[in-house]
């Protein structure tokens, strides 16, 4: 059934849909080489890195702008 | 009970400041711009408290609508004709979104050829949309109308949007004497509005006009006409309990010595002021005809109506619009709808004055009815 | 700039990879914060986050139609004074085609009433949701599907629309361009926009990987490419005063920002020297 209005009373709810499952390329970023300079936090279109640096696989469309961004490389784009 | 003088638009404004809408956005346009104006007037002094928005144009006017009625606020506007047709986009969507608006409609006749005078081609056009519509015959109806509208539309049963509709000049620049209901009164009919269904809030974040792929769209529309099922129900309470507050009722139809009428008229608006006193001519010498008033148009009153003709041996159903290739909306909607034989007639298009001589020329018609729909006044090729 | 760590767009989005749109409202919706209601206009940015039955906003948000973001947003704005609630900051999202063309007389009106908003304009120059068509604010050389490239044709032969002075002339009292390359300028910007008491405008240059054609990753430095060449220039007028917020140390040519997009791809030397002298001329003016 629709809700009255087609109105979403969720917010947030495009969460149930994991566009993880889009990439081909997956980032992996090393935390060592980090300097926390929140380039890839700005920058990713999904905002799935927090600041932990911790990049949430669930709904990284494998887009590759994080990686460019980063200043000392440290993030690298590996085949799934 | 204090009966004051005025016009239609000034019937209406004073419903509007009785109401107390928030939000005000209106657009002027002929012969709907005295409302905007009396409206202005009354935020301009505190009467009625509200922000009124001059919007730049009636797409915008309800666009503003819409946005405020979606924050959770009454809201009214007012427009025309061309006004309403450049509405037409929003008005469905408004109807869509289950927004409790209530406009007023001054009926007028859409360009081209361009024409400022009256018929009611510009609401029935809209008559898809999902808006409830009423046609007022007189300053009163219009007024009460308004009020009841909003009781309506804002029922959680129903959240549709209503059209009241007067006629363009006849009612509008025209003066009734008319009883202004006391605040007092209204604001125990209709308390403050309080949204249940969606609107704008921070502390309750939802999403308003998403869009739908083919699995969702078609349950959206059927929940809205199941809804204007429901809302003639609502529509009998309200005016039920208006009439108990107020002493005025008001129905789906009104019959006018319709019931032991052998010929029977049915007709919306003004135009049936006339009528009737064509009728009371007619029965002075004997002849039994009737009116049935059709004042609700949407939701259609199909029983209503078809209980009030069934009796009749002639039927003539007069409109002023038509469409082409199958003639006038009203006589469709009936012929369609019931098994009835009756005949059609087009009048008054772009202000063309309707005189009692043609009501009494559409009776004989009716009496002998063409299969076509009858142009009635047209001018004849010299 | 401290980046606030809540996010008010939601992921699971159906953005592109690489989309520069949802990169701008997401910084955007961090600075102005949750008391915060958004209207969109039809177009990508609400197709994507609104697939019923979901959302990707985390606050109140509204769309109807096309070209009446502006309107809408003027009765939110309305509706909430009324409620009282004067502190709860309305943001308008809308595309180039629902800002400078279909949308531009909802915009002006509501300009010109004063209404207290912010309108945020994301600019990936052609009708994208839609695939790739010409607007307004496609830039001279452009090549869009109704602005193709062909013989007898380079592609869009008209320059942008400057929606920015559209709206300094109607007496904005904040109005900014910016880019989502620059985000640190861009927030400061909206910053300035939400304490404005009255309408405040940032156009906000946005590329577009799948309109401009390039790889998704490089999003941000094309952004950054339109800025150090001069062919996209950060300013703001507050009052009536024009600023510019950001000079490249070295100008770049131009042809380096164009030959890194396929829809400049079919442009000629000559065209491009054209641009060239065109960008030119505004930069010396502005000392950039």
């Amino acid at each position: 059934m629709v809700a009255i209005g087609a109105a979403v009373k969720e917010p947030g709810s495009t969460r149930k849909n994991k566009t993880g499952s889009w990439r081909t390329f997956k980032p992996i970023l090393d935390k060592e080489t980090c300097i926390e300079c929140e380039n890839c936090v700005m920058f990713c279109p999904e905002g799935c890195i927090d600041k932990n640096y911790d990049i949430d696989y669930d709904y990284c469309k494998g887009c590759g702008i994080c990686a460019e961004e980063c200043p000392v490389k440290a993030i690298k784009m590996e085949r799934e | 009970m204090v009966l004051k003088v005025m016009s239609s638009n000034q019937a209406i404004a004073e419903a509007v400041k009785l109401v107390k809408p928030k939000v005000i956005p209106v657009y002027p346009i002929t012969p709907q711009t005295t409302i905007s104006e009396y409206l202005a007037k009354y935020v301009a002094d505190g009467d009625i408290k509200a922000e009124y928005i001059r919007v730049e144009s009636e797409h915008s006017a309800i666009s503003a609508c819409l946005g405020a009625s979606g924050t959770g606020v009454r809201v009214f506007t007012a427009t025309s004709s061309q006004g309403l047709a450049l509405m037409h986009e929003i008005i469905f969507a408004a109807a869509g979104l289950r927004a409790p608006i209530v406009m007023a409609d001054a009926n007028r006749a859409l360009s081209a050829p361009l024409s400022i005078w009256n018929d009611q081609q510009d609401s029935i056009s809209e008559r898809d949309s999902g808006w409830m519509q009423i046609y007022a015959e007189n300053g009163q109806e219009a007024l009460d109308s308004v009020l009841m509208s909003y009781k309506v539309s804002e029922n959680k049963e129903v959240l549709l949007p209503t059209m009241v509709c007067i006629d363009g000049f006849i009612l509008t620049h025209t003066v009734d004497p008319v009883d202004v209901p006391e605040q007092e009164e209204i604001d125990k009919f209709l308390p403050d509005y309080n949204p249940e269904h969606a609107y704008l809030d921070p502390e309750r974040p939802m999403s308003i006009g998403t869009f739908t792929d083919p699995d969702y769209y078609m349950e959206a529309r059927h929940d809205m006409e199941v809804a204007m099922e429901k809302a003639k129900t609502v529509i009998s309470d309200v005016s039920q309990e208006f009439a108990e507050t107020f002493g005025r009722k008001y129905e789906f139809i009104e019959k006018y010595r319709s019931e032991d009428a052998d010929t029977i008229l049915i007709a919306m608006g003004s135009i049936c002021s006339t009528i009737k006193d064509v009728i009371d001519e007619l029965r002075e010498g004997g002849e039994k005809v009737g009116l049935v008033r059709v004042r609700v148009f949407r939701p259609f009153p199909v029983e209503e109506i078809y209980e009030a003709i069934k009796g009749a041996s002639h039927v003539g159903v007069i409109d002023k619009n038509f469409s082409f290739s199958i003639g006038g909306v009203l006589h469709n909607n009936i012929k369609s709808m019931m098994d009835v034989n009756a005949a059609g007639f087009i009048v008054g298009l772009g202000g063309r004055d309707i005189k009692p001589s043609h009501i009494k020329e559409i009776v004989e018609k009716t009496k002998n009815p063409s299969n076509k729909p009858l142009w009635i006044g047209l001018k004849e090729e010299q | 700039m401290e980046l606030p760590e809540k996010e008010f767009l939601a992921p699971g989005h159906r953005a592109c990879a690489g989309c520069g749109a949802t990169i701008g409202v997401r910084l955007a919706l961090k600075v102005l914060g949750e008391n915060t209601v958004a209207v969109s206009a039809t177009g990508c940015l609400e197709v994507i986050t609104t697939p019923y039955p979901e959302t990707a906003w985390e606050i109140p948000w509204m769309h109807v139609a096309f070209e009446n973001a502006a309107a809408v947003a003027s009765g939110v704005e309305s509706a909430l004074k009324a409620q009282g609630k004067t502190d709860t900051t309305v943001v308008v999202f809308g595309g180039d085609g629902g800002t400078a063309d279909i949308g531009l007389q909802a915009l002006s009106g509501a300009m010109e009433r004063g209404h207290n908003l912010i309108y945020i304009c994301y600019d990936n120059e052609a009708y994208m949701n839609t695939g790739i068509q010409r607007s307004g604010s496609t830039p001279y050389g452009a090549s869009t599907t109704t602005s193709p490239h062909g013989k007898e044709s380079f592609g869009e032969d008209k320059p942008k629309k400057n929606m920015p002075m559209i709206m300094a002339a109607h007496g904005v009292p904040y109005v900014a361009t910016a880019s989502i390359s620059y985000p640190e300028d861009f927030m400061k910007k909206v910053k300035k926009a939400a304490e404005v008491d009255g309408p405040a405008y940032i156009h906000l240059q946005q590329p577009c990987t799948t309109g401009w054609g390039y790889s998704p990753a490089k999003t941000i430095e094309l952004g950054r490419l339109a800025v150090e060449t001069g062919s996209w220039i950060l300013y703001e007028i507050e009052e009536g005063e024009f600023k510019v917020t950001y000079r490249p140390i070295q100008r770049k040519m131009v042809s380096e920002y164009l030959n890194a997009q396929k829809r400049f791809k079919h442009l000629s030397d000559i065209e491009k020297e054209k641009i060239q002298s065109h960008v030119d001329a505004i930069c010396v003016e502005l000392k950039i």
